[in-house]
């Protein structure tokens, strides 16, 4: 009962807590707490709902739990993360937005490709890719360049149809401009359109950071050596270690958000003329 | 209109392409088996051979079309080996997921947008629940769900609907606050109270923005519904067949399996573009 009782003053406590930083002025730091706070907030109440109501760890371990098992099986889950996420799926999430990249700069010198390839490239985008999975796990083996392929595949279309988008984000007034320059069009990709097309290639490029990790994940389901994320994570299940299952997810989650913040912070860095950017600071 | 002869160029080309793939990856085992019965293989024959194989790497665009014919047309709808089967079970899947995921994207977006508290406490962590591979969490989801006697459709519709929420929340928000001040100054001229205001100014103003999350998510409910199926032990579901026919071999019907869910991906797509555009014309939107 006490447990319940925590579990519920948790609650009222984060609520009030962010009510009140609300109230204040929005300084950094308060903008920085108020999420933090409802996330801790949120782990207090699992916890003593966890262990008021007495749930089984095979349906749900307390967070508690689970990073006692982090701490302990630190071993396994780097060995995971790194034939998962180095081999498989960042292989594959440079190799596919590379090659997404130099063809949409390809495809953009041809208006009829473009024509014919976008709307082509919007439908595949649209499409469950995932499915590819099992097809090129029987083509590439059951090693990480099975993986790599996979991520290739499904990083490609969203990532062609954002940058050729963006290459053509210019107005006529800055391709006027430099046609007065006698900028060749070499010169002018390099430029004007590149420049111009970056908010949109970083928009594909975070799109691609998710889906480059669920490929990777996904694709150990069908078949993969006895190491990676998506096979501990299939086999854990199996045998009721929900914990383990749990560490690997937050593992998961720690490299989706980081990878994620990374490509952010590369806008940031790259685009810091954008609108968008520059409101913020 | 303009685009119509580029994209059946294009397609017409990777149906080319395709042909010749299957050529060049089913060659290998066609030379193999000529070589056992000891006969050499002339170019014709090899083509035929490699558009004909009973499970090869790559089939051929007209053995998946035959396949999808068999499984859809000539069996009874009812009959486990229909695709047609199949596709309704993940179709309700999606279904069910993807309204469950566009009524808390809404119910959150209205929250965000009504209470400060929410807007800067909840928004960053429905972005972050974006960049974790939720994709992972579904064996988990579907297994803890089973042992608590929770088992067929709400599982694979519960993937589904995280998946579906976020496009939902994020194009719901925008929608939201899209009314400009003006609007909104008039809104207090005329004294309107803060749910009229929601519902004559800010809910019209956000359908646009709705049916274009509504596009997104309910392509992303279908992959969901499809990767809730693999971990359940293949029982049905294109989801299903996928896994059965890469245990099998089977890549005719994995091809099959496959075809049939970018159908059904196409089509949930167009049947939400019908009603935008219906609903944005009576509103005079479009």
């Amino acid at each position: 009962m006490g447990w319940v009782v925590f579990a519920l003053a948790a609650w009222a406590f984060g609520w009030l807590l962010n009510v009140w930083l609300s109230r204040q002025p929005a300084t950094p730091l308060v903008r920085l707490a108020m999420p933090v706070i409802f996330g801790l907030t949120l782990i207090a109440i699992w916890e003593g709902v966890v262990r008021g109501f007495d749930i089984s760890a095979v349906l749900l371990p307390a967070p508690s739990a689970i990073a006692a098992r982090f701490v302990v099986s630190t071993a396994i889950l780097w060995e995971d993360f790194v034939q998962t996420v180095i081999k498989g799926a960042l292989t594959g999430y440079v190799m596919g937005c590379g090659a997404a990249f130099l063809t949409a700069i390809l495809i953009d010198r041809f208006d009829f490709l473009r024509r014919g390839l976008m709307p082509v490239g919007n439908f595949v985008a649209a499409l469950p890719i995932v499915g590819m999975a099992p097809i090129l796990v029987m083509w590439f083996g059951f090693d990480w360049q099975s993986k790599a392929a996979v991520v290739v595949v499904m990083v490609f279309f969203p990532m062609l149809v954002n940058t050729v988008q963006g290459l053509q984000a210019t107005h006529a007034m800055q391709r006027d401009l430099m046609q007065t320059y006698a900028a060749s069009p070499v010169q002018t990709l390099l430029k004007l359109r590149l420049p111009m097309a970056m908010p949109f290639v970083f928009n594909g490029l975070k799109i691609a950071t998710t889906l480059a990790l669920i490929g990777a994940i996904v694709a150990e389901f069908f078949g993969s050596p006895i190491r990676g994320m998506g096979f501990r994570i299939s086999v854990s299940v199996g045998q009721l270690a929900l914990d383990l299952v749990w560490a690997e997810i937050v593992v998961a989650a720690l490299v989706g958000s980081a990878a994620y913040g990374g490509v952010a912070l590369i806008e940031r860095a790259v685009t810091f003329w954008h609108p968008s950017q520059r409101s913020r600071s | 209109m303009r685009s119509v002869v580029p994209v059946l160029t294009v397609v017409g080309a990777i149906f080319v392409l395709w042909y010749l793939a299957a050529i060049w990856l089913n060659a290998p085992w066609a030379y193999d088996k000529a070589g056992r019965a000891g006969v050499t293989l002339s170019a014709s024959e090899l083509v035929a051979d490699t558009w004909a194989q009973e499970k090869p790497k790559l089939p051929a665009p007209h053995q998946v079309v035959t396949e999808i014919w068999n499984t859809t047309v000539e069996k009874k709808i009812t009959s486990k080996r229909s695709l047609i089967y199949h596709s309704w079970i993940t179709l309700s899947a999606t279904l069910l997921g993807f309204a469950l995921g566009t009524g808390l994207g809404i119910l959150l977006a209205v929250g965000i947008v009504y209470n400060r508290v929410m807007d800067r406490s909840v928004m960053p962590w429905v972005i972050t629940s974006q960049t974790i591979p939720i994709l992972a969490l579904a064996p988990m989801i579907i297994v803890v769900l089973n042992a608590v006697g929770i088992s067929g459709l709400l599982p694979k519709a519960m993937i589904s609907m995280y998946l579906s929420f976020f496009p939902v929340v994020v194009g719901m928000v925008k929608g939201l606050r899209s009314p400009e001040v003006m609007q909104l100054d008039q809104m207090r001229t005329w004294n309107a109270s803060s749910s009229q205001t929601f519902w004559r100014l800010r809910l019209p103003a956000s359908m646009p923005f709705l049916f274009a999350s509504l596009k997104v998510g309910v392509a992303a409910s279908l992959v969901g519904a499809i990767v809730g199926e693999l971990p359940t032990g293949a029982v049905a579901g294109l989801g299903a067949r996928l896994l059965a026919g890469s245990y099998y071999g089977q890549t005719i019907q994995i091809w099959s399996a496959l075809i049939m869910a970018a159908a059904l991906a196409a089509l949930l797509v167009a049947v939400i573009g019908v009603i935008q555009r219906a609903t944005l014309k009576r509103m005079g939107m479009a």
